[in-house]
């Protein structure tokens, strides 16, 4: 069974965001890229599934601009077999919308016929939390969504998925989507020899006319801001203190 | 304009609050229609909540399973201008699902509506505000609902019913209700969280114990999950869930950007850390500088 795993580059989790002074994004010029935390997550569990017999082949996409092959690198140098890139735009402002995403991953399922698609649950610079759902919609598949489990089994997927207040098991009809929460792995980091080798692994060259999709968006940015900041409050010199002025000042003990 | 609102069944029970509160959100959008796919007391609940025009019921869709449940609301999409729902795990499972078969865009987390077509939601885990404008003929979105009041009771709607067509794509094994006896992290109205300044596994029995004396619950810090000394459901931050209690507890956690990004919407921040010049104490409230094996335990036990 070939899985299919679709990675999103995205700005470093730990980089601090800056809301563009034209109000029009956030500045993403300059700035340090890593993969979607949650995608990597998926290609963990992907790499597994490979280990365990279960995988034949691990194939990574991304959609975006030229540079998501960098993002594809550290998929290859993790362990992914071969990597397809969607070149959907040279503007790395432009957020490729997930209704988008999904129909040219769609058209990458149609070519490549995995047995299971294995997505992020959401990016964290739109957390629009969409992608994996829209792509299980226009393939007519079923999805399970947020899992922290996953066991393939012939044609059937159990997955455990992360609802609100504990959790859900439900059992999927193969081929499908999951899309992965925190719990699912911790990912490994990939060695020096494999980031060497991941250089000779294949990479494609696509663009969405090579699938027939307009990714022209659908929502239009009015504007974007800073939320309300926070100020710094005040120390407080002992525990006594503390409990006093959160009983007294705050009101929430 | 009218809408279609998707009310959030858990078990055998209604999400009300959930409910009451994305009521509050669509008010203006138009009549609503709340769709409940579950119990018939569950149907009857939604019905007397105040500002709903009327409720179909459909017989339990298979556990809210997303492929059933899309297809009886794309059935149902063409009376209705907006399709929404609470931006809970089961919305936002279903949601998505039901736009692309629509052929149109999903917008997740609204935090404001500011017109039918114009929304206000957070990206980057809240670290900026996003204004969008749908121009697709239908839209698809969920509410952030702590960010609305709940509608009262008082309502009066009629219940009608629908029928829902099972689906072979998926079966529902089970559901597990956390066996914790401490609040759920995302809903808690005080949560207390470890960083790396916990030092392992076993001195989390520090943080553990001044949570339970405050009826919160437990979080930490992606570094203490990293480290080994939190499970990793217990993470709060950009990779982990983000929480707006009453009362958010920092305890030797130095505040990376990806921590404050899940916490920093909280009402009340207090931080206790040994490393005065710790960026945590920039958006507390409440600081205290000492070492925290000292501190918790003495607050623990004077509270």
């Amino acid at each position: 069974m070939k899985v299919l795993v679709p990675v999103k580059r995205v700005i470093d989790y730990n980089v601090k965001v800056r809301v563009k002074a034209d109000g029009s994004g956030v500045d993403l010029a300059n700035v340090k890229m890593s993969m979607n935390p949650f995608d990597e997550i998926a290609v963990e569990e992907a790499i597994r599934l490979k280990e365990k017999g279960i995988a034949t082949e691990v194939v990574v996409v991304s959609i975006g601009v030229k540079q998501a092959q960098e993002t594809l690198r550290n998929a290859l140098a993790m362990g992914a077999d071969r990597a397809i890139l969607i070149e959907a735009t040279a503007d790395v402002h432009q957020d490729i919308e997930p209704l988008a995403v999904a129909k040219l991953l769609a058209g990458v399922v149609k070519e490549e016929a995995p047995g299971l698609v294995l997505c992020g649950k959401q990016a964290i610079d739109n957390d629009m939390n969409a992608t994996g759902q829209m792509l299980a919609a226009l393939l007519g598949w079923a999805q399970a969504t947020f899992a922290s489990e996953l066991a393939v089994e012939g044609d059937k997927a159990t997955v455990t998925r992360e609802v609100d207040g504990g959790l859900q098991t439900i059992s999927v009809k193969l081929p499908a989507i999951v899309t992965v929460d925190l719990r699912l792995n911790e990912p490994r980091y990939a060695s020096l020899p494999n980031i060497m080798k991941a250089k000779a692994k294949p990479l494609a060259a696509k663009t969405p006319a090579d699938y027939g999709v307009d990714v022209a968006p659908r929502l239009s940015v009015v504007k974007t801001s800073e939320p309300a900041g926070r100020k710094a409050g005040v120390k407080v010199g002992s525990v006594d203190e503390l409990i006093a002025k959160l009983k007294d000042e705050a009101g929430v003990l | 304009m009218a809408v279609l609102l998707l009310a959030d069944v858990n078990g055998a029970e209604l999400a009300t609050d959930q409910l009451a509160k994305a009521l509050t959100a669509v008010a203006g959008l138009g009549p609503v229609t709340v769709l409940v796919a579950g119990p018939a007391a569950a149907a009857t609940e939604a019905a007397g909540l105040a500002g709903v025009a009327k409720v179909l019921h459909a017989e339990d869709a298979g556990h809210g399973l997303a492929e059933p449940l899309a297809d009886l609301i794309v059935s149902l999409a063409g009376d209705y201008s907006h399709i929404a729902g609470a931006a809970t795990a089961f919305a936002k499972n279903v949601l998505p699902r039901v736009a692309a078969l629509l052929d149109v865009m999903v917008i997740s987390d609204v935090t404001a509506v500011v017109d039918a077509d114009t929304f206000e939601r957070p990206i980057y885990a809240g670290n900026a505000i996003q204004t969008v404008k749908s121009a697709d003929a239908t839209k698809v979105f969920s509410v952030r609902t702590a960010a609305f009041a709940a509608a009262g009771t008082g309502g009066a709607a009629s219940v009608e019913t629908v029928g829902a067509k099972a689906s072979d794509l998926s079966n529902w094994i089970e559901d597990k209700v956390a066996a914790s006896d401490r609040p759920d992290l995302t809903s808690a109205k005080i949560v207390v969280s470890g960083g790396r300044g916990v030092g392992s596994k076993e001195s989390f029995a520090v943080i553990e114990a001044l949570a339970d004396k405050l009826g919160a619950a437990v979080g930490a810090s992606r570094a203490a999950v990293d480290s080994g000394y939190a499970p990793n459901d217990w993470q709060v931050g950009q990779t982990g869930k983000v929480v707006a209690p009453q009362l958010y507890v920092a305890v030797g956690i130095s505040g990376a950007i990806q921590h404050l990004a899940g916490m920093k919407d909280s009402k009340v921040i207090v931080a206790i850390n040994k490393d005065e010049e710790a960026p945590i104490f920039q958006v507390a409230d409440y600081g205290l500088v000492g070492d925290l094996f000292t501190l918790v335990p003495e607050l623990t036990a004077k509270l």
